[in-house]
């Protein structure tokens, strides 16, 4: 198993010990390290166990059931299309078509660059601007298939 | 106690205020067909939904597991709508389950088929689509068949019971970590979510492959098929079809319990029979580990004497159960100087039988294979140690539980409450003392050593030592302060590695008061094994209700009486060891003994890379 570097270990002792006094620690624990370094190893998991007395099968389950989580590193840029009802409708399912077609990738895959994670979301709220991109945060409204190449394009331009 | 009044079919009740109605009921005489809830609560997430009942002011059905009674609470059961949710509940169950029932070793024992039977569910009421599933039968010790599994929680429940981390009594601290071993157990867990959930040690890895130290208590809980033991019968078989000189040895654990599987009351020992049994099974040889125990105390004792003496390294701790040794391996590295150096009693006699037994009968070691009958999971992993090989010739060859015991001797036909009481085989090394019945038994290694202590210091026996509870630590740990020529030897038990990591980790941190542990895997000792039968009221159904609460107590009653049965009740009055280290050994702890008795230990990695290790595959 890859060793984890000290520093990183230094860091998530910090995230750990920010919520000692929490009850129920654990959901804000991960969500702190999955900000952080945009990803939950198993080694990282390991040392929120002995920290927290949370078993690593209770951790990992908790990681694998929600999908902020992820156990793989992000890319730079997370682009979340949303695939609820309003955007459905609206033609979402080309949108992340097509945004597959540009990256060559999978949702749920990171591109080798690093540069870019494509996730299909579960509804996030903005039906009036449907279909909505959500890019590191940032939302995009009515996307149209013919955007996409663009919008990828400014993203490699920043990098 | 306050109690509620409350109704099932309208007939009134008293019952036992913030019960769930499952137990109220059963106080009432109802069984409610159930399957997720488990032991008084120890499992109970309403996650099956078998369990539904009508009640009153409750919107639908409730699930009678996790619903409290309250004052003037009215229970259907058998309303026609409550009786129909329940056969439901069951068919769906079923629609995900592989139904390949005939070629379930749990066929018979098996709950889902059992409430199926009860609720009257058809098996393919609903054809849909199935989970995928996965088989992971790369451990010795269990096999994980999640095309079985149901998902109750059960044995993530009893996991975490036994050996969970609960109050976090270490901190992570790099000297301990050792790479990537900081974990409590707590091996299983959910994985995924919705249609996709699985059980699963993290990352879907095998048990041989996280810090799973293969106890089997999973198996032991299980209500399918999903979790087993894995089955060795096939390699006894192929050993007794190329006519090598078979020997058996069953663990003294093993007589407390076989007779569950064949109608016995609970604690019933049947020693005899089953020496019979085995005979008629085709073993050349039926030996006792028992004669392996006393030789464990003969070393054990002499290492703790030793080490009392010659300011070795104490706390001494015990060092005869497996799943504690690949826990300590694992978990407690810094404390590996702690165990005694002795294998474990069966390894010791499996090595005994390839070298003294084999020259007394002019075998070649190749051609002997030693079979244990033990009450464990774990005892099959640890036969495969490399630590545990003499001139790389395995101590042991294979390793059965108590159930496959049972399987093949239903399998031969032999009706077992027939079968005569037969002694076992005594040349050699038949003869065993009362030291070694309790091994079986939480506290019975120590208290068995110690007799054996107490008389080389002072050369008196000594017959009983009793153990108090240790305040708080109900069914933990429990500690003995005994008197030797003056001194005062504080010893202590702890059995679940729950329990004892708060010893360990006294020792850790340098505050333990004691001279000498004993730590067993499984919760109340061997007695309670990951390869027991199975004890479940609906097949037991002469025995007291509370059939959780008694049979542990039971099993070790029948141990305890053998013991005093015997005249013999000090390993080192047993006239065979002793001759064996007159004719053989020399000495406890002479270089012989070392090179035969004694092993070695090693840190072993949590979760080791993945990436070395064949992965858990899709079954079909």
């Amino acid at each position: 198993m890859a060793k984890l570097q000290e520093h990183a270990v230094v860091q998530i002792l910090k995230i750990c010990d920010r919520y000692q006094d929490e009850k129920t620690p654990l959901m804000m624990i991960l969500s702190d390290i999955q900000n952080e370094y945009g990803y939950i190893p198993l080694e990282v998991q390991e040392i929120v166990s002995q920290q927290t007395g949370i078993s690593v099968a209770e951790i990992y389950g908790v990681v694998t059931f929600y999908s902020f989580f992820s156990m793989t590193p992000k890319g730079k840029n997370v682009i979340g299309v949303c695939m609820g009802t309003a955007c459905y409708v609206k033609g979402a399912q080309q949108v992340i078509d097509r945004f597959q077609e540009v990256l060559k990738i999978q949702p749920g895959q990171t591109t080798p660059d690093g540069l870019f994670t494509l996730d299909a979301l579960r509804c996030i709220g903005t039906c009036g601007i449907a279909p909505a991109v959500s890019i590191n945060g940032k939302v995009y409204p009515k996307v149209s298939v013919s955007d996409v190449p663009d919008i990828v394009e400014a993203y490699r331009k920043e990098a | 106690m306050a109690k509620v009044n409350i109704k099932i079919e309208g007939i009134p009740y008293r019952v036992e205020a913030g019960k769930t109605i499952l137990e109220a009921a059963k106080s009432c005489g109802y069984e409610i067909p159930s399957l997720c809830a488990f032991n008084h609560g120890e499992c109970n997430q309403g996650s099956c939904r078998v369990c539904l009942v009508e009640a009153t002011g409750a919107r639908g059905l409730v699930a009678s597991c996790v619903y409290p009674v309250s004052e003037g609470l009215e229970i259907r059961i058998s309303s026609p709508k409550a009786v129909l949710a329940r056969k439901r509940s069951v068919e769906l169950l079923l629609s995900n389950h592989n139904r390949n029932c005939q070629q379930c070793e749990k066929n018979g024992k098996c709950e889902l088929l059992h409430v199926a039977n009860v609720t009257g569910a058809e098996g393919n009421k609903y054809i849909g689509e199935h989970s995928e599933h996965y088989l992971d039968n790369l451990s010795s010790g269990l096999v994980r068949d999640t095309s079985k599994c149901i998902l109750c929680g059960r044995c993530i429940a009893r996991c975490s019971n036994a050996h969970g981390t609960g109050k976090v009594t270490t901190k992570y601290d790099p000297k301990y970590l050792r790479g990537s071993n900081a974990h409590g157990l707590g091996i299983l867990g959910y994985e995924n979510r919705g249609f996709k959930t699985f059980v699963s040690p993290a990352e879907n890895r095998s048990f041989s492959e996280s810090p799973c130290i293969q106890c089997g208590q999973c198996v032991n809980v299980c209500p399918t098929g999903a979790l087993m033991e894995h089955s060795e019968i096939p390699k006894v078989d192929a050993a007794i079809a190329a006519g090598k000189h078979v020997v058996v040895q069953a663990a003294p654990a093993v007589r407390a319990a076989l007779g569950e599987e064949f109608g016995y009351p609970i604690g019933t020992p049947v020693t005899g029979k089953m020496i019979a049994a085995l005979r008629r099974l085709g073993f050349e040889k039926v030996y006792d580990v028992n004669f392996g125990a006393d030789l464990t105390i003969m070393e054990e004792a002499t290492e703790l004497l030793g080490r009392l003496t010659n300011g070795g390294i104490l706390p001494m701790i015990t060092s005869c159960s497996p799943g504690w040794v690949s826990y300590a391996e694992s978990d407690y590295v810094d404390l590996l100087p702690n165990l005694s150096t002795c294998k474990s009693p069966h390894q010791m006699q499996g090595a005994i039988i390839k070298s003294y037994w084999a020259e007394q009968h002019g075998y070649d070691p190749k051609d002997v294979f030693v079979v244990s009958v033990m009450p464990c999971t774990a005892k099959k992993q640890e036969k495969e140690r490399k630590q545990l090989r003499v001139n790389g010739i395995p101590d042991v060859d294979a390793v059965i539980t108590t159930r496959e015991l049972a399987r093949m001797i239903r399998r031969s036909g032999l009706m077992f409450d027939r079968l005569p009481d037969e002694d076992w085989d005594e040349d050699i090394m038949g003869d065993y003392s009362g030291a070694g019945v309790i091994f079986g038994v939480t506290g019975g290694v120590m208290e068995a050593a110690l007799r054996t202590v107490y008389y080389k210091v002072t050369g008196e026996d000594c017959d009983r030592i009793e153990f108090t509870e240790v305040r708080g630590h109900k069914d933990g740990i429990r500690e003995a302060v005994i008197n030797i020529d003056g001194k005062d030897i504080r010893v202590a038990c702890a059995s679940g590695m729950r329990s004892a990591r708060v010893l360990l980790d006294e020792i850790r941190d340098g505050v333990s008061k004691y001279h000498f542990i004993e730590i067993m895997g499984c919760p109340g000792g061997c007695i309670n094994g990951g390869g027991q039968p199975y004890v479940r009221s609906w097949f037991l159904p002469n025995e007291e209700d509370d059939i959780y609460d008694i049979y542990r107590r039971k099993r070790a009653q029948a141990l305890y009486t053998e013991d005093e049965r015997q005249t013999v009740r000090q390993s080192h009055n047993n006239p065979q060891i002793i001759e064996l280290y007159e004719q053989y050994l020399g000495e406890p702890n002479s270089h012989k003994a070392h090179e035969l008795l004694h092993t070695s230990y090693a840190p072993r990695e949590g979760f080791p890379d993945k990436s070395k290790y064949p992965v858990v595959v899709l079954g079909i």
